[in-house]
């Protein structure tokens, strides 16, 4: 078993598996979000839901958090074994030539998601713990909607959420793909999973800034 | 065609090296990389200076000796070829190059453009064999039946010739192509069945042993294998680890 955990081939197949189920977590995620464009009360009944169900807070949400932080340090513990491996850099280096810029970059978009990540558990996590398990605040099954939208009236924290959402583009259109690989799947299947991930990884973010984009400019035509 | 050749000049494996600048002259379109790089070292032997030091065997593009990575690129920027195989045509006159050896923490210089490839040999010695007495009793290897696909993907994966292109070329200088390529090249025939286990096991912890990077599915090692080994092969080696850890 510790030499499984060591193991180059272990260690790539968590990474794809965690970042699998970031994939998923993201499809749930911005399946709830998207409702909030067209339906506040579709959007509050969600997040109520998720808010308060037992098994999404005490398990998902633990073990969604365990994900994120796997995927990061795990990413961490193999991008500096990886720069280790070549000690001595080349003096010209035609990266270009043979791997797109998005794959040989994931440490660095990862890291563009890893800070919006901070920016977004301070300004929806946080505040959600503190108001469920710190000022025990009586339940209010509207308030969603409100908080949500408060937060994009800024425009340096919508054009934020914009990049960043560009930068998790960039990183799902290597990893998502790149995951169905490391798990040992590459048969005749292959070209349609890729092509499915692809349009999986445009699509997604994509929607994820309109979301944001139609938010703030609902608030921008409104005041 | 007048050249500038930046190259690595490094005494041996424990001294610091540096990128030296040479000019020739006269190199013609059809000379090999490896021709060029011996008229180099006529000039530089009747100077009286040092000759560069680089690996070369058949000079056929089959034997994986030859290595060098040329302006960014293992074996230069065409596709499905040894050094020994580039022309110089496909410079052009005044171009500088860029002339370096393999790098990875794995294949430590051994002086100039010379690396030491032996790591490759002990990931190989680790399992990358079948076990079969050769004493005369042998069984005629045409007498097992295997699928012709099986057969035909057992032969591309054989193909390798373990030149190193797979981890001068990849960012994380990975030895995952080369490893699957030689573990695939036993999984998909019976004979090597009865060690599957045993084998992509030991290979692989050979391979992290030997200091490795990990793989990241960039394809850059695909791009630039000399013969083409394909991406499943890593595939399907981290199926057989999986399946072989599993089994223990």
């Amino acid at each position: 078993m510790g030499g499984l955990i060591k193991s180059s081939i272990a260690r790539k197949v968590a990474m794809a598996l965690s970042g699998l189920f970031l994939v998923f977590f993201l499809l749930q995620h911005f399946t709830i979000n998207f409702t909030s464009i067209f339906s506040a009360d579709t959007f509050n009944e969600l997040s109520h839901f998720m808010g308060t169900n037992p098994l999404v807070q005490f398990v998902l949400q633990p073990v969604l958090i365990f994900g994120v932080v796997f995927h990061f340090v795990m990413g961490f513990v193999l991008e500096i074994k990886n720069r280790n491996a070549r000690a001595i850099k080349y003096a010209k280096y035609n990266g270009g030539a043979n791997a797109s810029w998005v794959s040989r970059n994931m440490i660095y978009s990862g890291l563009v998601i890893l800070a919006f990540l901070g920016l977004h558990f301070y300004d929806f996590w946080v505040p959600e713990i503190v108001h469920k398990y710190v000022e025990f605040a009586p339940e209010d099954p509207t308030r969603y909607y409100h908080e949500l939208t408060i937060k994009f009236e800024s425009h340096v924290r919508t054009i934020l959420y914009v990049v960043s959402f560009v930068f998790l583009a960039l990183h799902l259109w290597h990893g998502f793909a790149s995951s169905f690989q490391s798990v040992g799947f590459n048969n005749k299947y292959s070209i349609a999973a890729t092509k499915f991930a692809k349009v999986f990884a445009i699509v997604i973010p994509l929607g994820f800034i309109i979301i944001a984009l139609t938010l703030h400019f609902n608030y921008v035509l409104n005041h | 065609m007048n050249l500038t050749l930046k190259i690595w000049r490094q005494s041996d494996a424990n001294s610091k090296g540096k990128l030296v600048d040479y000019n020739i002259s006269g190199v013609e379109g059809d000379m090999s990389f490896l021709e060029m790089l011996d008229v180099l070292n006529e000039d530089l032997i009747n100077k009286g200076e040092e000759p560069v030091v680089f690996d070369h065997d058949c000079r056929e593009g089959i034997c994986g000796a030859c290595s060098l990575q040329i302006n960014g690129e293992p074996h230069g920027p065409d596709r499905l070829i040894t050094t020994c195989q580039l022309h110089m045509r496909k410079f052009n006159d005044g171009d500088t190059i860029y002339i370096e050896p393999f790098r990875a923490k794995a294949f430590p210089v051994v002086k100039d453009l010379m690396v030491d490839r032996s790591s490759f040999e002990r990931i190989q010695q680790a399992g990358g064999y079948i076990s079969v007495n050769t004493s005369g009793n042998t069984q005629d290897a045409n007498a097992i039946p295997i699928r012709k696909e099986d057969a035909d993907e057992a032969m591309d994966a054989a193909t390798c010739i373990g030149c190193g292109a797979c981890v001068a070329a990849c960012k994380n200088a990975s030895a995952m192509l080369f490893t699957s390529a030689k573990v695939s090249q036993f999984a998909l025939l019976p004979q090597g069945q009865v060690e599957a286990t045993e084998r992509v096991l030991a290979m692989v912890n050979q391979m992290d042993e030997e200091g490795f990077g990990n793989c990241t599915n960039t394809g850059a090692c695909e791009i630039e294998c000399p013969k083409g080994i394909s991406l499943e092969n890593i595939a399907r080696m981290n199926r057989e680890y999986l399946k072989a850890s599993m089994k223990g």
